[in-house]
């Protein structure tokens, strides 16, 4: 049986619909990524599968536990982290281990081996209290409660966010190096760019699964040819791209723009001499591969349409 | 470790830790008792009075000398007439003016009755009716002097003073214990509580193994204890700072306490249940609360003088029940055998509020 099994799950809060229909599949061991914007549903989806919402329709099992019925199971082998940071800021760092460790009834000594990786980067300052820490160390602090009471399997709901990009790139490797101490993550993160980092990714809008498979799986079933352009003025650049006949796609990536044509191979040349007679003189087009933002711009549109 | 312990560790560093919590609940005890002992008083001292005298006898002198000299009134002056008395109240100084008829002491020798009247500034209706009581025990009091024969008639009514001794602060000790009480454990708690859901820790304990009762108590607790200290020290401020008597059995007031401090704790449980934030809560706390207990008590307004439906919800309020057996055992020394009644509704409020707040207390995010 799968580490995550979600069957149809739908919720619903007033009329605004969270998640709608979810069906997928987690495997042990796995490093799974839920991708998407804000309110596609993502936090919704981890509070689900956590126990601590119970889905309008549908139904989940984690390890093997249903979530609604075999909630008090359950609850022992999860290690939640949730989106804001949710430790107690008048409490050390060592204290915060102490007390979650506690209330799963084992002691910081018990699992040191479980955390020391992590935790012996904070245990400097373990006589800190949360609330001075850096957002790093926060993170850090947070994910050793979460694994504090050997959990198997971890719910991380964006741990990245509003943490510098050092920070970010630690945290990843840490998450790697669990996932080969053999824990199923489940994580969530806003940012395209952290996706290459999971073994599998869902990509998610607007309470929907927009696809779900390997990142460059995911990539590499970018069917149109891509072309990034870089010019002075994006968004006029944008608004001319849009009189191209055969546009199909236009939109700012960064500091340039991604097009894609709407023909089954795009004419850079032609690109150029239209862009050139609208005023545009010096605009780099270069074809490139997609990434996992455009291939996520690219379901949506397939989605919406 | 085990998590009972863990989870009572954990809210003591809060406690400990945040000044504006210690500040509530060792602080304001204090200030409170200081407050209602001292500012807040019910009682007559050095009221000014105008004394219209008809007679100019020795009886209407006596009277006069005998209520100034009691302390609790101070001649502002004689006046002459009758269209005086307004004029007299306009001014504000003078709370209440006294009449003599015309051959006041005549007819007290020769009928036995003598008029004497009394014009009481009721701008504010508890004072003057208090100025109104303790001229007539004066003036009775004097009339018992001068044997049986005699009496003085006063022309206002009267109503039973309801502090024998004259003392307010006796009377505010037990209210002011049961809004303590009230205040640190329900407050607290309801804060306590929601401040979890609002920092999203309230997650992280919602998905651990702890079972509802488990955080309830855990939260509950460390405010249970801290509260019969607070009971502590404000009986030691009173008897100490006032000399407020204590004649009852303390292990009995300690025990009624504790089913005063479950209830109001079962109630700040509740409110947090309903409230998102922490200002809901304090919101809630107060205005359903604390008013309701200073109001409806009768800590301040006894329950008897208010009007019927007024009466009839005081039933509900917690505080109402505690302020009986507080006053019962700590000014009276009446024991179980007359407060059984009170103490089995205070004891069926706690057993039910807990159940329901217990109950209540959602598992899952709402």
């Amino acid at each position: 049986m799968s580490a995550v099994q979600a069957e149809a799950l739908r919720k619903t809060f007033g009329n605004v619909t969270a998640v709608e229909d979810l069906s997928f599949a987690i495997e042990h061991g796995e490093l799974f990524g839920c991708i998407g914007p804000d309110g596609a549903g993502k936090t919704t989806l981890f509070r689900m599968l956590t126990s601590l919402l119970v889905p309008d329709a549908g139904s989940a099992t984690v390890m093997g536990c249903d979530t609604v019925r075999d909630y008090k199971q359950l609850r022992r082998r999860i290690g939640y982290m949730p989106g804001r940071f949710s430790l107690y800021q008048d409490l050390t760092i060592e204290e915060n281990l102490a007390f979650f460790a506690s209330i799963f009834g084992t002691t910081v000594e018990k699992n040191y081996e479980m955390i020391a990786d992590i935790y012996r980067q904070i245990e400097p300052f373990k006589k800190r209290r949360a609330g001075q820490l850096s957002g790093g160390m926060k993170q850090k602090l947070a994910l050793s409660c979460a694994l504090i009471h050997k959990p198997d399997i971890l719910f991380l709901d964006e741990p990245t966010t509003g943490v510098d990009a050092v920070s970010r790139r630690e945290f990843w490797e840490m998450l790697r190096r669990l996932k080969e101490g053999g824990m199923t993550i489940v994580v969530s993160t806003p940012y395209m760019d952290e996706a290459g980092k999971c073994d599998r990714i869902a990509l998610m809008q607007k309470g929907h699964i927009l696809g779900i498979d390997t990142p460059d799986n995911i990539t590499g079933s970018y069917a149109r040819p891509l072309l990034d352009m870089r010019g002075a003025d994006v968004y006029r650049l944008i608004l001319a791209l849009r009189e191209f006949p055969h546009t199909h796609s236009v939109f700012a990536f960064g500091e340039s723009v991604h097009y894609t044509d709407s023909r089954s191979s795009a004419d850079p040349e032609a690109l150029a001499v239209f862009l050139r007679s609208r005023g545009f003189a010096n605009i780099t087009i270069e074809p490139i591969r997609a990434s996992v933002e455009d291939s996520f711009m690219e379901l949506l549109e397939q989605h919406d349409g | 470790m085990n998590s009972f312990k863990g989870f009572v560790i954990k809210e003591l560093y809060h406690i400990f830790r945040d000044r504006r919590t210690m500040l509530i609940l060792f602080g304001m005890p204090v200030v409170q008792l200081i407050l209602f002992g001292f500012a807040i008083r019910n009682e007559v001292n050095n009221a000014y009075i105008a004394v219209l005298d008809l007679s100019k006898d020795d009886v209407s002198e006596a009277i006069v000398n005998k209520l100034l000299s009691s302390g609790y009134f101070r001649l502002a002056e004689y006046i002459e007439s009758e269209e005086r008395i307004e004029a007299v109240f306009r001014r504000g100084k003078v709370k209440e003016v006294i009449i003599f008829e015309p051959q006041f002491a005549q007819r007290l020798r020769s009928e036995g009755t003598a008029h004497l009247r009394i014009v009481a500034d009721a701008a504010d209706p508890n004072m003057a009716k208090l100025l109104v009581s303790y001229t007539t025990a004066i003036t009775n009091g004097y009339a018992q002097e001068l044997g049986q024969r005699a009496s003085i008639v006063v022309v206002p009514e009267v109503k039973l003073l309801y502090n024998p001794e004259l003392k307010s602060v006796y009377m505010f000790v037990p209210g002011l214990v049961a809004l303590i009480l009230m205040l640190v454990s329900a407050l607290m708690t309801s804060i306590t509580i929601t401040r979890e859901k609002e920092l999203g820790t309230m997650e992280i304990l919602l998905v651990s193994p702890l079972r509802p009762f488990q955080i309830i108590a855990g939260k509950v607790l460390p405010y249970l204890l801290l509260s019969l200290i607070n009971v502590l020290s404000v009986l030691a401020l009173a008897r100490f700072l006032f000399g407020v008597p204590f004649r009852g059995s303390f292990l009995l007031f300690m025990v009624e306490s504790l089913l005063f401090i479950l209830t109001a704790l079962s109630l700040g449980i509740m409110i947090s249940t309903v409230s998102k934030t922490q200002q809901a809560a304090m919101m809630i706390s107060l205005g359903g609360l604390m008013l309701p207990t200073i109001l409806l008590s009768g800590f301040v307004f006894p329950v008897e003088n208010m009007p019927v439906p007024l009466q009839v919800i005081s039933h509900i309020i917690p505080a109402r029940w505690f302020v009986v057996i507080a006053r019962g055992i700590m000014l009276k020394g009446t024991g179980l055998d007359y407060l059984w009644k009170e103490t089995l509704v205070l004891a069926g409020m706690a057993t039910l509020l807990l159940s329901i707040s217990v109950r209540k207390f959602n598992e899952r995010l709402q």
